[in-house]
């Protein structure tokens, strides 16, 4: 029997476990997977708690029901790999031999990283990316009757990049529609010299900021946070102060992956942007968010990647060369208030473009444009999250980005 | 991709003026470099500068400001004091090196 062990059961391992276990002869292979939390989240949702759009039972569900039947799910902390054994360590003493490994473990926000940041957690500092946080700020957001609102991004890279843009918008929208907006003052502080990270979609997000009247402190990189004087204090001494502060901590891969020496100073796991495969060890591969590949960290790129990777990896254990090759494809909506969002779609080596998506054309949805299609493709994208995305079963969605349908500005 | 013309030789250099090939660069166009974007360079600026070219050479890829801390030795505080407003990309654009991914 060979073993493969994937660490971590969030989007991407849970996708891997899905697709692989139909790919892998039953009698050759066994599977195991590593699930350090024991619930599904719903991620996108984290999104919306805060603004009382849904209800946050909604956003979970027990991991063991998604795994499929012939995996082995093991629950439980994992302490290290140690990758010349073999094997995989886990904080209980169990020890996990592997033949090839993946590692799914993702990205976590690290607020005891920014000195200060801590000090008035879930009082007038807050974030969204974990579903307690998401929780504390509806609360937070429902109890503010004005004053300055600060949306912040602590460092690059960090999970979904757009998600503190449609935070802003959506809190632009949120005040308008309690009648407020007027009372409440709203700066978006970022580290990027601009409101995104790639330039055409950045000028057409920039716009939208301003439309909105919200102010952007570009080039803003955070030392500390005084949370007695309620600042923001970067380290070339610029100072934003802020009632509510919603920020996006530094964001780090798992710590095992440091301890075990498989990764570059936050964590992340650096692979072949195309292959996934680990350059010193290659019988190991990172996916979705814990790998060190120039795209997005999204549940976007966690599908695409995994379009690619499963028929990589057996060609790989039959002992053939890897032909498939990924691309870096990222597609993701931008909810930008009043029931409308945006779609951006883009890779490696093509920005996000204007257009139309995915008939050129016809769409139906428009690229960088806000449009009600593309809030109700980000609403029916979340059953097919459930039901088709995770059991790996086939999206009517190419795997590589194509440039049909997009015009590239003069 | 482009080419440019600077100490007297032509470069190949991106949309935002950084150069796309590692060998082309030496430290006399470095001195160019800093001039364009108003950077005096002093022994500790070339500290930093050698320090990303030998990680460049080593990794495939241009230090964050994190790295050329954690790895480099040069604290973040500092390395806004040589290059103010934008380390990162300034620190790449003297080096000669793609400005550091991270921004994606």
């Amino acid at each position: 029997m060979r073993r493969l062990l994937i660490l971590g059961a969030g989007t991407a391992g849970t996708i891997a476990a899905n697709k692989l276990r139909r790919m892998l002869d039953a009698d050759d292979w066994q599977i195991t997977i590593v699930d350090q939390r024991g619930t599904h989240f719903y991620q996108p949702a984290f999104l919306f708690i805060p603004f009382g759009r849904y209800r946050p039972d909604k956003a979970r569900r027990k991991a063991s029901r998604l795994i499929p039947s012939g995996v082995t799910r093991v629950e439980g902390e994992i302490d290290r790999v140690d990758p010349d054994a073999r094997r995989v360590a886990l904080a209980d003493g169990t020890v996990l031999p592997y033949d090839y490994l993946i590692i799914a473990t993702g990205t976590s926000p690290h607020p005891e990283e920014t000195p200060g940041m801590e000090d008035d957690w879930h009082g007038a500092v807050h974030s969204f990316y974990t579903f307690d946080d998401a929780v504390a700020l509806r609360g937070a957001l429902a109890d503010f009757t004005g004053g300055r609102l600060v949306v912040h991004i602590s460092e690059m890279p960090i999970k979904c990049p757009v998600a503190p843009l449609e935070f802003t918008l959506l809190a632009d929208a949120h005040f308008r529609e309690r009648g407020i907006r007027d009372q409440v003052d709203i700066t978006f502080v970022t580290p990027l010299s601009g409101a995104f990270t790639k330039p055409v979609a950045s000028e057409a997000f920039g716009g939208m900021l301003d439309d909105r009247g919200i102010a952007v402190e570009p080039d803003f990189m955070v030392e500390s946070i005084d949370a007695q004087a309620h600042r923001l204090v970067s380290y070339d001494e610029r100072e934003v102060p802020y009632d509510l502060l919603v920020t996006v901590p530094v964001n780090k891969g798992a710590a095992f992956v440091g301890r075990s020496g498989l990764g570059g100073e936050l964590d992340f796991v650096p692979v072949d942007p195309h292959t996934l495969r680990h350059g010193a060890h290659p019988e190991i591969f990172a996916v979705g968010d814990a790998a060190a590949v120039p795209t997005s960290k999204a549940g976007a790129v966690a599908h695409f990647e995994l379009d690619v990777f499963p028929e990589n990896f057996v060609r790989i254990v039959a002992g053939e060369e890897p032909v498939e090759s990924f691309d870096g494809h990222a597609t993701c909506f931008i909810e930008s208030g009043a029931g409308k969002a945006m779609l951006i779609d883009f890779n490696y080596d093509t920005e996000p473009l204007p257009g139309m998506f995915p008939v050129p054309a016809l769409g139906p949805l428009p690229l960088l444009k806000e449009s009600r299609f593309n809030h109700w493709g980000k609403l029916a994208f979340e059953p097919i999250y459930w039901s088709m995305l995770l059991p790996g079963r086939p999206l009517p969605l190419p795997a590589h980005m194509s440039m049909r349908g997009k015009r590239v500005p003069s | 991709m482009s080419t440019t013309t600077l100490a007297g030789r032509e470069i190949h250099v991106d949309a935002e003026g950084f150069l796309t090939e590692y060998d082309e660069w030496d430290e006399a166009l470095a001195a160019q470099l800093a001039d364009q974007i108003g950077v005096e360079l002093t022994p500790e600026h070339w500290d930093v500068i050698r320090f990303l070219r030998a990680d460049f050479a080593e990794t495939g890829q241009t230090a964050t400001t994190r790295r050329v801390q954690a790895v480099g030795g040069f604290p973040v505080k500092q390395q806004f004091v040589l290059f103010p407003k934008k380390p990162g990309k300034k620190m790449s654009y003297i080096a000669g090196l793609p400005k550091p991914a991270g921004c994606v």
